[in-house]
């Protein structure tokens, strides 16, 4: 009889469980990692999910690839996460869910996060999400060779051309294969090339990618592909406007310098450490600017979620300003969040090099031109960054002139944009 | 003893019972609706309704897919569903055959579908060519009573297990600056070589990744052929003095030319299919030296941030008119030959 008894308590507490556990809501959440934020942001999800046992959230953590290729298809057909991280901020805009009438404070987060809502509504005032990093393009180089090739580091005001006469002269001295190299993304090829004038937009605000500035920077990548200043091996090895990085070739310092952009310093920090001495250095200039492109990426909300309140309360957890201070203070990167951006964040790192990285870019970002977070906030950008990078490549190994690839740019833009408006 | 048998006999009988009653069972179950459907339809009608679930799948996964690729090539925008893109008519095929000269692509208003196309046709060229005779050597190689032939063959096939991802990665890793090649190429002397870099290099490598990959399976096809072939016309010919030249020519590649028929359009019809070790190996480049047709589909439809579904689906109709084509040549060749 006692037996039975205790069977039962069980059961009962079996199924009370059981119900309790059905009673959770889940939530999913997509991600892709370029360093260790996905294991911060995990043991942040923890937290969370011991304060709201109601609330269990799934980290999907996805090739990068995916987000980009996958998403975009999951989400027109309404089988999205209920959360993504993206980079394609305005791009995906339609398909983002309003905060607004979950939020607690609306105000908090406009705030503190209000030039970077407008990234992900370009034409509205809704409340989307916020940036999990702000980043900022720029150069690194190995000053280790620098010192040991005996070439002064160039200093504030120093143009590409300086820049690609030091590591040629660096590289020569060391035999070192690869003097410069860019990551292969028309994105890195947008900051310069507004700093060498590139307007991107004419007067009607409609993009214009070609322009004389814009080919002044083609000229020099083409030529700097030709001389060996820049190696084949990463642009010319691949097609279309498929992503290629030299963050390893530069970790094995077979790369004098390297035009990346803020998001590498938890990577470098880890994978190079002190080997050697990578540095971040400010933005060569042109006859416009020294500016390099703003960008991050940003964890939104996605509007066919079947679960708005809990999205709503899981965003209002990760947005306050001790759990991002955490997020952005564990992961190395810039804050999107301007309350933590004025005040300070302690960076979780003792080393000198990441340190020195972190308040280059994050100093960079006043001198950043406006023509760039014009181009940054266009939703239809990547348009402009494909065409811009497979056309310039197909120049660069030969298969078609500069002039052919300015004139096959302007016809992939026009012809893209005009399926968009069908 | 007879006992003991007969004991052992009905020990059978009743373990015979017992698997076969269920069956019965079950067979008695199909009967009834079975009968009662030939009743209704007749006995002439019958295979149809044993091929009804094969062919529901077939109209499923394939028929269905083929109307709706061919509806989404006349819509144009960037809309998922269907129904909510707008109608263009024939517009995206217009687009893609809109050129100047059809012999050179950068004419050509999409020229990177010609591309595609012309680079599909260089590579299909070197591929079934050598990838047939590499398969026709090593099938005869394998037919022969050589040491280790088991083994052998089992080497032969290994690649074909793989996953075509995996094989490119192996192989990339192999031809990268730092790589085994590059390593034994400066050990003895000689020059490192960007393989991706050159177009000629990168579409040779792709050539010969791929043979390497699927050698093995048209190389089975092959020995299943000669296997086939009657010893004693070998028998025959030697004791008539026959050279081995003639031998081959006069008797194997006779009698092995429907195997060859079916490996020669097989590997046409991959050929025409490549994709995803070369996009894996070389990702199309350097420029868009090794960018085939395949690959051209999936950038217009998933890579481009403007996903031109009904630009992909136009060149995925043309080609798959291309596959149906050899597909055609495949069956009337094969009926020629059953005929003869």
């Amino acid at each position: 009889m006692r037996r039975s008894l205790k069977l039962m308590a069980a059961s009962s507490l079996f199924a009370l469980v059981a119900g309790a556990a059905s009673a959770q809501t889940e939530l999913r959440m997509m991600w892709y990692n370029d360093g260790i934020e996905g294991e911060v942001m995990q043991s942040i999800l923890d937290r969370f999910e011991e304060a709201h046992p109601e609330i269990s959230v799934t980290l999907d953590v996805v090739p990068y690839q995916a987000v980009l290729e996958s998403l975009p298809i999951q989400l027109a057909a309404g089988n999205g996460p209920d959360i993504a991280r993206v980079t394609d901020l305005g791009g995906l805009s339609e398909y983002y869910l309003d905060l607004r009438p979950y939020v607690q404070d609306p105000e908090y987060w406009e705030t503190n996060f209000g030039p970077f809502l407008d990234w992900l509504d370009p034409d509205g005032d809704a409340i989307n999400g916020f940036m999990t990093q702000l980043t900022v393009t720029g150069p690194y180089v190995n000053r280790t060779l620098f010192e040991q090739a005996g070439v002064d580091l160039p200093g504030e005001g120093a143009t590409w051309e300086d820049w690609a006469a030091a590591v040629n002269e660096v590289a020569s001295a060391l035999d070192i294969p690869i003097p410069m190299a860019w990551d292969r993304s028309g994105h890195r090829v947008a900051g310069p090339a507004i700093a060498q004038g590139a307007q991107m937009f004419d007067a009607d605000g409609n993009p214009a990618l070609v322009d004389e500035g814009l080919q002044r920077m083609a000229q020099l990548l083409y030529d700097w592909h030709q001389d060996g200043t820049m190696s084949l091996e990463l642009w010319g090895s691949v097609s279309g406007s498929s992503y290629l990085g030299a963050n390893e070739d530069f970790a094995n310092a077979n790369v004098v310098m390297y035009m990346s952009g803020s998001w590498q310093i938890p990577q470098f920090a880890s994978t190079i450490g002190d080997a050697f001495d990578w540095w971040a250095v400010p933005a060569p200039c042109g006859p416009a600017a020294c500016t390099g492109m703003p960008g991050g990426a940003a964890l939104a909300a996605i509007g066919d979620t079947e679960h708005p309140e809990e999205v709503g309360i899981l965003m209002d957890y990760l947005a306050q300003e001790e759990v991002l201070a955490e997020f952005y203070g564990r992961t190395l990167f810039i804050p999107g969040h301007l309350g933590l951006a004025s005040s300070g964040i302690d960076f979780d790192t003792d080393d000198p090099r990441a340190a020195h990285a972190l308040a280059t870019f994050a100093g960079a970002v006043p001198s950043i031109s406006p023509v760039a977070f014009a181009l940054q906030g266009y939703p239809s950008n990547r348009v402009m960054f494909n065409a811009l990078i497979s056309r310039l490549n197909e120049a660069i190994v030969g298969e078609l002139t500069l002039d052919e690839a300015y004139a096959r740019m302007e016809e992939d833009i026009a012809n893209q944009l005009a399926e968009s408006d069908r | 003893m007879a006992h003991a048998d007969d004991k052992a006999t009905g020990i059978g009988d009743v373990l015979q019972n017992v698997v076969a009653w269920p069956i019965r069972i079950l067979f008695k179950l199909i009967d009834y609706p079975v009968t009662a459907i030939q009743n209704v339809i007749g006995i002439r009608r019958m295979p149809w309704l044993f091929l009804l679930p094969n062919l529901a799948f077939f109209g499923m996964f394939v028929i269905i897919p083929l109307f709706m690729n061919f509806a989404y090539s006349l819509t144009g925008g960037t809309e998922l569903f269907i129904s909510e893109r707008p109608y263009t008519g024939g517009e995206q095929y217009g687009f893609l055959f809109d050129c100047d000269n059809y012999a050179d692509p950068i004419s050509c208003r999409e020229d990177r579908f010609w591309k595609g196309i012309f680079n599909t046709a260089v590579f299909i060229f070197f591929q079934v060519s050598f990838m047939v005779l590499f398969s026709l050597i090593t099938a005869l190689v394998l037919n022969r009573e050589i040491r280790g032939r088991g083994f052998w063959r089992a080497v032969f096939f290994f690649p074909v297990l793989l996953s075509p991802v995996v094989v490119a990665l192996i192989w990339k890793w192999i031809l990268l600056r730092d790589g085994i090649l590059n390593a034994f190429l400066i050990s003895i002397g000689l020059d490192r070589i960007l393989f991706f870099v050159s177009p000629e290099w990168a579409m040779f490598w792709a050539v010969f990744v791929s043979i390497w990959a699927h050698m093995g399976f048209y190389t089975l096809i092959l020995l299943a052929g000669l296997q086939a072939i009657q010893p004693d016309l070998y028998e025959a010919a030697e004791m008539d003095g026959t050279s081995k030249e003639r031998v081959f020519f006069r008797i194997t590649l006779p009698l092995l030319w429907p195997n060859m028929l079916v490996v020669i359009v097989l590997a046409l019809i991959k050929g025409v299919q490549v994709f995803d070790e070369v996009y894996v190996l070389t990702g199309g480049g350097p420029g868009t030296a090794t960018q085939f047709i395949v690959q051209y589909i999936y950038n217009t439809a998933f890579t481009n941030q403007v996903q031109n579904f009904g630009l992909a689906s136009a060149a995925s109709m043309v080609l798959g008119v291309v596959l149906f084509v050899l597909t055609l040549t495949q069956l009337a060749a094969t009926r020629r030959r059953d005929n003869d």
